[in-house]
């Protein structure tokens, strides 16, 4: 039972940050290949609509603007648990890697003097926000792969992590189950770098793709012996399409459009930052001034045609593809969803892990730079900077590592995970896969949401531990081995519980409040003991929480007011 | 209730596709695709399709959806007015399972005109400059998903295996209308000739079928008129 691929560097997800660290990698000379379980541009990067983050200066008004401006707004942005000295790694970056990425074809828009066009954006001083229209994501994913056709990216699609292998001091490689044809398959590598992206839908209303179910993370939590830090930091963003849940970019409020209850009042700053914004949504719509209990609008209409069609023709598109509504005739009904997580697998700013040989990137990692709260546009910078980085210090790291025996080390893994595999898939169990998975996003939705509470939480928890138990019992009902959805969303699933356990336990602990994660009982920051990283392993089949401090250079934590 | 008749096949066992029928609760809003999950969660686990984004940006459920290319994420139950729905793989593409083909081909095409911003010029400090005229040229261009409809729908691609195809043109002209591009003879000398452009008999099946709404004829048109020119 051998090993069926060896490369020097394994990148784990194709999305932006994956494709970036493998053209490092590749421009360090090395062999790297790519492992995804969809085609580059079926990537969740490909959703991103307002924009990425960089002190460009292009925008009328925003020619003061500069890193250290950035840096203090991204600081205060996150609540003070952003680690600073990585922030200012990031927005030092920003400005090289967007001129990259238009040197390599990415279609900017662009200001009257043809530079890249910035935009207003949540909790940034100035427009700050360079796009495409609002389909930034889908600009950028596609020139990042362009760039990667053009350097001859080898990647392997419709491939499943399933498990980080590793040596008494390394990593061997990973194992994957190949989608197409159903056989578990062994890489061998000397660095593996994971950049497969957020974990969304562990809840029942997220602006996240049906993919972004967190496998990649719970792969490293429970494998990898390496932990997640912060991940009870779950962004809600406050304007997804009220049915769908798809998003509607904040660049809607940046073009100047505005938020109504029922009743016709504004009640809210429109460009706060998103936490806060999501919350006085919420509170809208528990306090009964939102529509159906379940919504509140978005009206653009008094931005007129023009700038709609220029500005904002993906999100006219969306409604009226998805809810039936002009929004230039008509105001959008929105309400808040999950959209991001700020936690993720624990990296330093070289997107290394505590694993030698082991490296994370993009949404799956958290360095940390959006702390307890990211602004909108420092996702895709973060994916495409610490994706470039982890892409240059893994092949550092391959370049002077020694070799070991890692051959061994995969053959035994494999093994493993085939046995594991084949009793999943015949089992006898009773449980419905449907059941486990739709109550696993109810509960963490209702308890574990916007607002927070401990009994809430404690429920949650104990809800999940319960979900955990059932899934033992799982049955699956499709034995084919090709394209197996069912096994595979079975095997997303038992992630996914991991996940949830980590995230209500984090926020359980936790006893104030700090960017998203807000508790009614602890409304309060409280510096003085929770200005400190949640650090989660998984230590017998469970999840152990112990802390890390949190790196501040320039900016004491000050009271956070916009 | 609404019918789905679905063609299910598995190159392993069948020799050729046949239908199975499911009946799905017919709820407020529910795209095919969203149906497509109500099918794998309660009647048959062993359906395959693609999905991602379900929001209609990433390409990945295109198929034949009561006699034409659509996506799956963007089509609602509703819009299609019927209490049937047959579903069938994107046709003149080898059936990998059920609704999943085999997109190698349409991809070896797009990477064959060389998808790529192509400039030799010495790399400026920051931004290669851009007017707003010439950004607009590309606009239409750039919304491409990848889907594979519009190379599905078209007759000449389906009767002439080399032909580029109107996703892969349509993809040259972006780059080969963009100001910052220096390639362009390169990019005229790939889409000359039989298998290139000029396959193109102007049918249109290809706009029709645009989730974008991208006319890649239109693209076409210009590297033709670019191509004779030259
Ligand atoms: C709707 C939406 C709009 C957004 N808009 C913005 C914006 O305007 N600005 C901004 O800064 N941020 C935005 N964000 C956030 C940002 O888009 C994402 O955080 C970012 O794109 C994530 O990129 P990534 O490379 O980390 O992961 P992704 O792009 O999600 O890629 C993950 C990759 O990992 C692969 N993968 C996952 N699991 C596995 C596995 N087990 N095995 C193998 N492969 C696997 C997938 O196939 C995929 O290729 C938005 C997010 C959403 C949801
Ligand atoms: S041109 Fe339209 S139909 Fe063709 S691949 Fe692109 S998005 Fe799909
Ligand atoms: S699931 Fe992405 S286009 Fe339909």
């Amino acid at each position: 039972m051998g090993i069926s691929y060896k490369h020097q560097i394994i990148v784990v997800g194709a999305g932006l940050a994956g494709l970036r660290a493998a053209l490092e990698a590749k421009a360090a000379g090395l062999d790297v290949a790519v492992i995804s379980r969809v085609q580059p541009v079926r990537s969740h990067s490909i959703a991103a609509q307002g924009g990425i983050n960089a002190a460009l200066g292009n925008a009328e008004g925003g020619r003061d603007d500069n890193w250290e401006k950035h840096t203090f707004d991204t600081v205060k942005g996150s609540d003070y648990l952003a680690d600073q000295d990585a922030v200012e790694i990031m927005t030092k970056e920003a400005p090289g890697i967007v001129y990259e990425m238009e040197h390599w074809g990415c279609p900017f828009s662009r200001t009257a003097e043809g530079l890249i066009a910035q935009r207003p954006f949540g909790g940034a001083e100035f427009p700050r926000t360079c796009y495409a229209s609002d389909i930034t994501g889908h600009a950028l994913l596609h020139t990042m792969y362009e760039r990667s056709v053009k350097e001859e990216i080898k990647v392997y699609e419709e491939y499943l992590l399933l498990s980080i292998v590793k040596n008494a001091d390394s990593c061997a490689g990973v194992i994957a189950l190949n989608i197409k044809n159903g056989e578990i398959e062994a890489f061998e590598a000397d660095a593996v770098i994971m950049a497969t992206g957020g974990c969304g839908r562990i809840y029942n209303k997220s602006t996240n793709a049906l993919i972004n179910t967190g496998s990649g993370m719970a792969a490293v939590y429970l494998t990898a012996g390496v932990p997640l830090k912060d991940l009870e930091f779950v962004q809600f963003h406050p304007t997804s399409l009220y049915g769908t849940n798809i998003l509607i970019t904040e660049g809607a409020r940046g073009e100047g459009g505005y938020l109504y209850n029922c009743k016709g009042e504004r009640f809210v700053k429109e460009l706060a930052p998103r936490d806060i914004v999501a919350r006085s949504i919420q509170t809208e719509i528990n306090e009964g001034r939102g529509y159906d209990n379940a919504y509140v609008l978005l009206d653009l209409r008094h931005l007129g045609k023009k700038k709609i069609i220029e500005r904002l023709p993906g999100i006219r598109d969306i409604c009226i593809h998805f809810a039936g509504i002009d929004p230039i005739d008509a105001p959008i009904p929105i309400q808040p969803g999950q959209h991001y997580s700020m936690g993720g697998i624990d990296t330093d700013a070289k997107g290394a892990t505590s694993r030698p040989g082991l490296y994370a990137a993009g949404e799956c990692a958290c360095v940390s730079v959006h702390g307890g709260n990211r602004l909108g546009g420092n996702s895709l910078l973060d994916t495409i900077v610490f994706g470039k980085l982890s892409g240059r210090f893994a092949s550092e790291y391959v370049k002077t590592k020694k070799k070991s025996g890692q051959g061994q080390a995969l053959s035994l893994h494999l093994q493993e995970i085939k046995s594991k595999i084949h009793r999943l898939e015949n089992s006898t169990g009773k449980e419905k896969p449907t059941d486990v998975r739709n109550q696993l996003k109810e509960t963490l939705t209702e308890n574990a949401g916007i607002f927070r509470e401990k009994s809430k939480l404690q429920k949650g928890l104990a809800k999940v531990k319960e979900l955990k138990e059932r899934y033992k019992n799982i049955h699956i009902q499709n034995k084919n081995k090709k394209f197996n959805l069912d096994l595979v969303r079975n095997l997303e699933l038992e992630g996914k519980l991991e996940l949830a356990e980590v995230i209500v336990a984090g926020a359980l602990n936790r006893e104030e409040s700090r960017g998203s994660h807000f508790r009614t009982d602890f409304p309060e920051r409280n510096d003085e003991k929770w200005l400190k990283h949640t650090i989660a392993s998984f230590v017998n089949g469970t999840v152990k929480i112990g802390y890390k401090p949190v790196t501040i250079t320039q900016f004491k934590p000050q009271a956070r007011t916009y | 209730m609404v019918t789905f008749k679905i063609a299910r096949f598995d190159s392993d066992k069948d020799k050729e596709p046949r239908f199975q029928t499911y009946e799905v609760p017919d709820e407020k809003e529910m795209s095919v695709l969203e149906a497509l999950f109500y099918i794998v969660e309660n009647l048959d686990g062993s359906l395959a399709f693609r999905y991602s984004c379900r929001g209609a940006v990433c390409g990945s459920c295109a198929m034949r959806i009561n006699g034409q290319n659509r996506l799956a994420c963007q089509t609602l139950i509703k819009k299609l007015g019927s209490t049937t729905i047959t579903i069938s793989p994107l046709p003149h593409l080898p059936v990998q399972k059920d609704l999943m083909v085999d997109m190698e081909s349409f991809f070896a095409k797009y990477e064959k005109i060389k998808p790529y911003l192509i400039n030799n010029d010495p790399i400026p400090d920051k931004e290669f400059k851009q007017s707003f005229k010439e950004r607009a040229e590309i606009d239409e261009m750039i919304n491409c998903i990848l889907c594979g409809n519009c190379y599905s729908a078209c007759t000449m691609a389906a009767t002439n295996s080399d032909y580029l195809g109107p996703a892969a043109l349509t993809k040259a002209y972006r780059f080969y209308a963009d100001s910052r591009d220096t390639a362009k003879a390169e990019r005229l000398r790939i889409i000359d000739g039989e298998d290139g452009a000029f396959r193109c008999h102007t049918l249109f099946n290809c706009a029709e079928v645009c989730p974008k709404n991208i006319v890649p004829t239109y693209s076409i048109q210009k590297l033709k008129g670019a191509a004779c020119f030259k």
